[in-house]
């Protein structure tokens, strides 16, 4: 260790660590297990679960060890500015794969359904009207969408309070009231669960009442896709923000050094943006 | 000293392929049959000259470098190293080759995709691993027939000479009149295939539910020889295309000729038929999409 | 804690574990950049095997070694092991190994985040190499993996799908961690237009991979669902389309090539200078150059679909957006002529994989340049010219440029110089049996020999054949540099601190040779 921690002013670098190897392994049976389950193989489900606990291990192992060493004032400014990047860079590039769904469905709309109801393709699919909402010429029944202004709109309320309530949260940190930093971030985690029960519950719903499945043509696709990529988002960031909270209570965090705090309410905000964009383009229009 | 290395290579090749193998050095595109393929054929000699040019005079430049500022000559480095007056000059100069270039690409392409007014119109259906061919507009409407490799697997094999039109020869060529514009439609049953001719200068992807077009008028009786040009699986490399290009009569006859065959199998809708009789017939498009 | 200059083996950090240890759980930029360049040659091989196997089926008419369902699979992932396997990681090993030595830092930005992105490597290396031997054989979708052809494919294909999530990861992680260093840790005093030329193309390709890997986990989640989960994206009946996965695969996969292409400019840009002692002509004009190649590459994706039956309007757009690049990239190839102008040249092995480099690249270069004119590309698309044109800017272009800073900074590492006269005949080697190989596939597609088939027609059995000749004398080329690479290793004659006397990167001025553990432990002080 001491060779590799710098003093005062230096960056700091971590000694060599058993937690890459570790998540990599736990890669290498998500990859397979992933892979050997969605062929109806055993094995892919053995290879998942132990997967899924090497990483879950991983996670507060690696995470843990960065925690201590923060706590433990290893994180100079630079180091900090580091973080910065990362996390700005690492949602830069969730934004893009949203990007690919979003263009998806941008193309499926104003070209590919279109194009399957114009004049030429008249021989294939007679009939067809090509308007949104669809599932498509060869779809056969009927199905609804879900209506924006019901609990999609609710929800819509529910993430942007979360926003707030981080925010609110943050500034409590910065005052060190931790009261009320404890408080606010609890507030947000349950706006979060609620989203997602509400999120679950539409589903369901539209499942069994609405004729609107996953397999439901295009529009039954990019709506799954789209809103189920970022139901899992909010879940990761709700876990994430658990371990703030945790954090939080056991002490962590001090007014002018909090970046685990703020990399988690950026990505948490990032979350919320995706969704208003979801709303307005699968919801709304 | 090339010229020799390939007089060495068509030697060694003509020793192991000792059936068949003319020995065909083709250093350019197939010789177009249509007014569309001339132009392409000539803007690419246009541009094949322009790069040619360009590449001279920067490797020129290198070349007499490499000989005149060695080291091992004595020869002593300067230290320049900007000059906003040529960085601009070799920026402006490509920009204006390009636009140049551009001009006639765009005219070209243009006459390439106009399908409008077409004599005979013909939908062309990409199977694993065959064509279909409809016949839906103009003379022969309402022919349709699929269109099979005719090499026999030993030759594929090697364990027959390979003949002469080894792996681009079929059973039922498309048959076309001269000097008429051939609409082609293409589309797919299960995956993506492409509908490639050289010599006609033709290619048009054939999309699963999708309709595409493209067309040509062959200026030239002939057979013209293509394959399909999209990886499609297993016999992607055995899905050959031939276009027969005939005088109109002889076109007015095998339409004649097709429309009795066709009527022998009128009591049998959706099916095509074949030339050796049998009705094979893949289910059709839209039934076979879901 | 004194400054760098600890001699290797001494008194260096009893604690470091050694053996297999070491390398599981470094967090040392050589040491990970080390893994990089040897897993990168290991695939080399792979793909390379692959490839040989191709060209052998490849040598006559008729099918002789493998069915055609193996030979599609065979051209799959030849084009998938080469391109994530072999080309990228060999790069990230440069960016590793380079990044903190040229810009005055102790190592990278995050180093346990840097062992994970190498350690995922093998893990997708083992997906992509089990989808062989999994109950229907290796997907024969090629490299692109167009669908529905993917929807219908064997089980191979979800290890495929896996295997590129897993490479995504990887990917996205070293880029963050190679933008974040460079923007972050440069010694003080080095300005982002002081860094060399090398860490720039890195900044700009890992902007690009951040934002196009992603894409592309995009477009194989797509293929997942559709292939398992019953969703219609690419599925006209059920309103999609499958030339919607192309449109996203390619906006991934043009700025893919520059992601290819960009750190091999960088590398070029390093060693010209060094070798014609002479200071890079235009810096400020390279940096604007490369990033509007990357700006541009995300505008023209849809030239490798010219002939799916888009709008005459977007074709035209497409084809006029792509010529573009040629502005820029030409910007980059003159700089380079310029900078050897009057320089005092000299030839040792990394300039003259520079310098063909640069000839080859120029071709390729052009080729692309021919392929995008979308009248020429329609009768072109899918054949040998394309198979030629992109062997010549990866092969000659990025593998020599690859192959180039092995040569170059092999003394740096190893502390060790090569065998200069093995290095050049190993350089010859590569670059005639190069061009036997691929320049006589432009005929070939010029003739219309389409791409991805286990057999054809005699027409073109001649050119076949010589192509097949040139890529075993390559393949075998390889050996040699393994050997070179081995035997600089074990029995090189100790290398100067600055090998070359034109070299001027902190890496030459200020660090010792073979460089210290810790690259600079105190930032060096720059004028
Ligand atoms: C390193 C990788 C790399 C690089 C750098 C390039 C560079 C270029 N590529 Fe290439 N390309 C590929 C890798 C690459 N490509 C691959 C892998 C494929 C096939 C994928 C697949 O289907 O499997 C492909 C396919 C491909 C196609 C599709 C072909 C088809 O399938 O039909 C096209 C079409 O436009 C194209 C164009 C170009 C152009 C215009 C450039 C330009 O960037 C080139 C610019 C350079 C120059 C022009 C030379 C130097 C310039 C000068 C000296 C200045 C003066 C010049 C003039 C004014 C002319 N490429
Ligand atoms: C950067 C990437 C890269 C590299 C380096 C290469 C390298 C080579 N490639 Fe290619 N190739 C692609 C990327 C690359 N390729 C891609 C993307 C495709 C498209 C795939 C698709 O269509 O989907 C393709 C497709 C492709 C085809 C077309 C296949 C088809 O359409 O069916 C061919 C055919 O000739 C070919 C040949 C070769 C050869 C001979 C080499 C040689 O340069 C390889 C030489 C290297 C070695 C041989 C290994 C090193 C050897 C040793 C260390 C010695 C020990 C080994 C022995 C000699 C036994 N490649
Ligand atoms: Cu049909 Cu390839
Ligand atoms: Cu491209």
């Amino acid at each position: 260790m001491a060779s590799t921690t710098q003093s005062a002013g230096h960056y700091y670098l971590p000694a060599p660590s058993k937690w890459p190897i570790t998540a990599a392994s736990a890669v290498l049976c998500l990859g397979f297990g992933a892979a050997f389950a969605v062929n109806q193989m055993m094995l892919g489900y053995v290879l998942l679960a132990l997967g899924v606990a090497i990483f879950a291990f991983m996670l507060f192992g690696w995470f843990g060890a960065v925690a201590h060493e923060s706590e433990s004032g290893l994180h100079n400014e630079r180091v900090d500015t580091s973080f910065r990047w990362g996390m700005s860079w690492f949602i830069f590039s969730e934004v893009m794969f949203f990007a690919a769904f979003f263009g998806a469905l941008f193309y499926v709309r104003v070209f590919s359904v279109p194009w399957l109801a114009d004049i030429e393709q008249k021989l294939l699919w007679p009939g067809f009207a090509g308007t949104w909402p669809t599932a498509g010429p060869g779809f056969e029944g009927e199905f609804s969408p879900i209506a924006a202004w019901g609990l999609p709109a609710i929800n819509t309320l529910l993430l942007l309070t979360s926003g707030v309530t981080v925010t609110l949260a943050h500034w409590a940190l910065k005052e060190n009231k931790r009261g009320a930093l404890i408080g606010w971030l609890a507030a947000t985690i349950a706006l979060g669960v609620t989203f997602l029960f509400v999120q679950i519950h539409e589903y369901g719903h539209a499942y069994s009442e609405l004729n609107l499945k996953l397999s439901t043509g295009v529009f039954g696709s990019t709506f799954y896709m789209l809103t189920g990529f970022h139901g899992f988002h909010v879940t990761v960031g709700c876990i994430m923000l658990s371990v703030i909270l945790g954090r939080s209570i056991a002490g962590h965090f001090k007014p002018e050094h909090h970046f685990g705090f703020e990399g988690v309410a950026w990505y948490w905000h990032f979350v919320d943006v995706v969704w208003l964009l979801l709303f307005i383009l699968v919801y709304w229009l | 000293m090339s010229v020799k290395i390939f007089r060495a290579a068509a030697g060694l090749a003509t020793v192991v392929l000792s059936a068949g193998a003319q020995a065909a050095f083709e250093l350019n595109f197939q010789t177009p049959v249509s007014k569309v393929g001339e132009r392409v054929y000539d803007l690419h000699t246009v541009i094949l000259l322009i790069c040619f040019v360009i590449f001279i005079a920067v490797f020129g430049t290198l070349l007499y470098s490499v000989f005149a500022h060695r080291k091992s000559k004595g020869h002593v480095a300067a230290q320049f190293h900007e000059n906003t007056t040529v960085e601009v000059l070799w920026t402006i100069i490509p920009f204006v080759i390009l636009v140049l270039i551009a001009w006639p690409a765009t005219t070209t392409l243009l006459a390439m995709r106009d399908t409008a007014e077409p004599d005979v119109t013909v939908k062309v259906t990409g199977y694993q691993w065959e064509w279909a061919y409809d016949y839906l507009k103009g003379e022969g409407e309402g022919i349709s027939f699929l269109s099979n490799l005719a090499t026999p697997h030993d030759q594929i094999y090697g364990t027959a000479a390979k003949g002469e039109h080894y792996l681009r020869e079929v059973n039922n060529p498309l048959v076309v009149p001269v000097g008429k514009k051939i609409r082609i439609l293409t589309t797919a049953n299960d995956v993506i295939h492409s509908w490639f001719v050289p010599e006609l200068f033709v290619k048009q992807d054939a999309n699963p539910g999708f309709i595409r077009d493209t067309w040509f008028r062959a200026e030239k009786e002939g057979t013209f020889r293509g394959q399909c040009a999209e990886l499609c699986g297993k016999d992607h490399g055995f899905m050959p295309i031939v276009v027969e290009v005939v005088s109109p009569e002889k076109y007015s006859a095998w339409v004649a000729e097709q429309k009795k065959k066709m009527a022998g199998l009128a009591d049998d809708p959706g099916k095509r038929a074949t030339e050796a009789g049998e009705a094979v017939a893949p289910a059709d498009i839209k039934t076979a999409r879901r | 804690m004194s400054a760098v200059l600890d001699t290797p083996g001494h008194h260096e950090h009893a604690d470091r574990p050694t053996g297999i240890t070491r390398w599981l759980t470094t967090t040392n930029h050589k040491d990970i950049g080390t893994m990089y360049l040897w897993f990168s040659f290991t695939m080399f091989i792979v793909g390379g095997i692959m490839a040989l196997i191709i060209r052998t089926e490849l040598f006559t008419p008729g099918i002789q070694v493998v069915d055609p369902d193996r030979f599609n699979a065979l051209t799959t992932y030849h084009g998938l092991i080469m391109v994530f396997g072999a080309i990228m990681p060999a790069f990230v090993g440069f960016a590793n190994w380079l990044i903190p030595m040229q810009i005055g830092a102790p190592d990278m930005a995050f180093p346990r985040m840097n062992n994970l992105s190498f350690w995922l490597l093998p893990p997708a290396a083992l997906l992509l190499i089990t989808a062989q031997f999994v109950p229907g054989g290796g997907a024969g979708v090629g490299w692109t993996m167009y669908p529905p052809l993917t929807v219908q494919a064997p089980m191979a294909m979800d290890l495929t799908i896996f295997a590129i999530h897993i490479l995504g990861m990887s990917s996205i992680m070293g880029s963050i961690n190679i933008i974040t260093t460079v923007f972050n840790m440069r010694a003080p005093g080095m300005g982002m237009m002081r860094i060399p030329m090398f860490c720039w193309t890195w900044v700009i390709t890992a902007f690009l991979l951040l934002a196009v890997m992603p894409v592309l986990a995009g477009a194989v989640t797509m293929t997942l669902t559709d292939r398992h989960f019953g969703t219609s994206f690419f599925n006209a009946a059920g309103g999609g389309d499958p030339v919607l996965y192309q449109h996203v695969f390619w906006f991934f996969g043009h700025p893919e090539v520059y992601i290819i292409a960009i750190p091999a400019f960088g590398v070029i840009s390093q060693i010209i200078p060094a070798f014609a002692r002479k200071p890079l002509f235009g810096y400020t004009s390279m940096v604007y150059a490369t990033a509007s190649i990357a700006v541009l590459s995300f505008l023209v994706w849809a030239h490798h679909m010219f002939t799916v039956g888009m709008p005459v309007e977007a074709q035209l757009y497409f084809m006029y957006a792509t010529v573009l690049i040629a502005v820029p990239t030409g910007v980059k190839v003159f700089n380079w002529v310029a900078t050897a102008w009057r320089g005092s040249l000299s030839f040792e092995t990394p300039m003259l994989f520079a310098l063909g480099f640069l000839f080859l690249f120029t071709i390729g270069g052009f080729t692309g340049l021919v392929l995008a004119i979308v009248p020429i590309d329609v009768q072109l698309h899918d054949t040998y010219y394309v198979v030629a044109h992109f062997h010549y800017v990866m092969v000659a272009g990025a593998l020599f440029s690859a192959f180039g800073a092995i040569y170059f900074w092999l003394p740096k590492w190893t502390g060790k110089m090569y065998d200069e006269r093995l290095g050049k005949l190993h350089f010859w080697l590569s670059f005639i049996f190069f061009n036997v190989a691929f320049f006589v596939q432009h005929f070939l597609g010029l003739a219309g020999m389409p791409r991805r088939i286990p057999d054809y027609a005699p027409q073109f059995a001649e050119f076949n054949m010589i192509s097949s000749i040139g890529a075993w004398g390559f393949g075998l080329a390889q050996v040699l540099l393994l050997y070179i690479v081995v035997k600089t290793i074990r029995s090189g004659k100790p290398a100067e601190q600055r090998q070359w006397d034109g070299a001027d990167g902190l890496e030459w001025t200020h660090l010792p040779t073979p460089a210290p553990y810790h690259s600079f432990e105190t930032p060096p002080v720059l004028k």
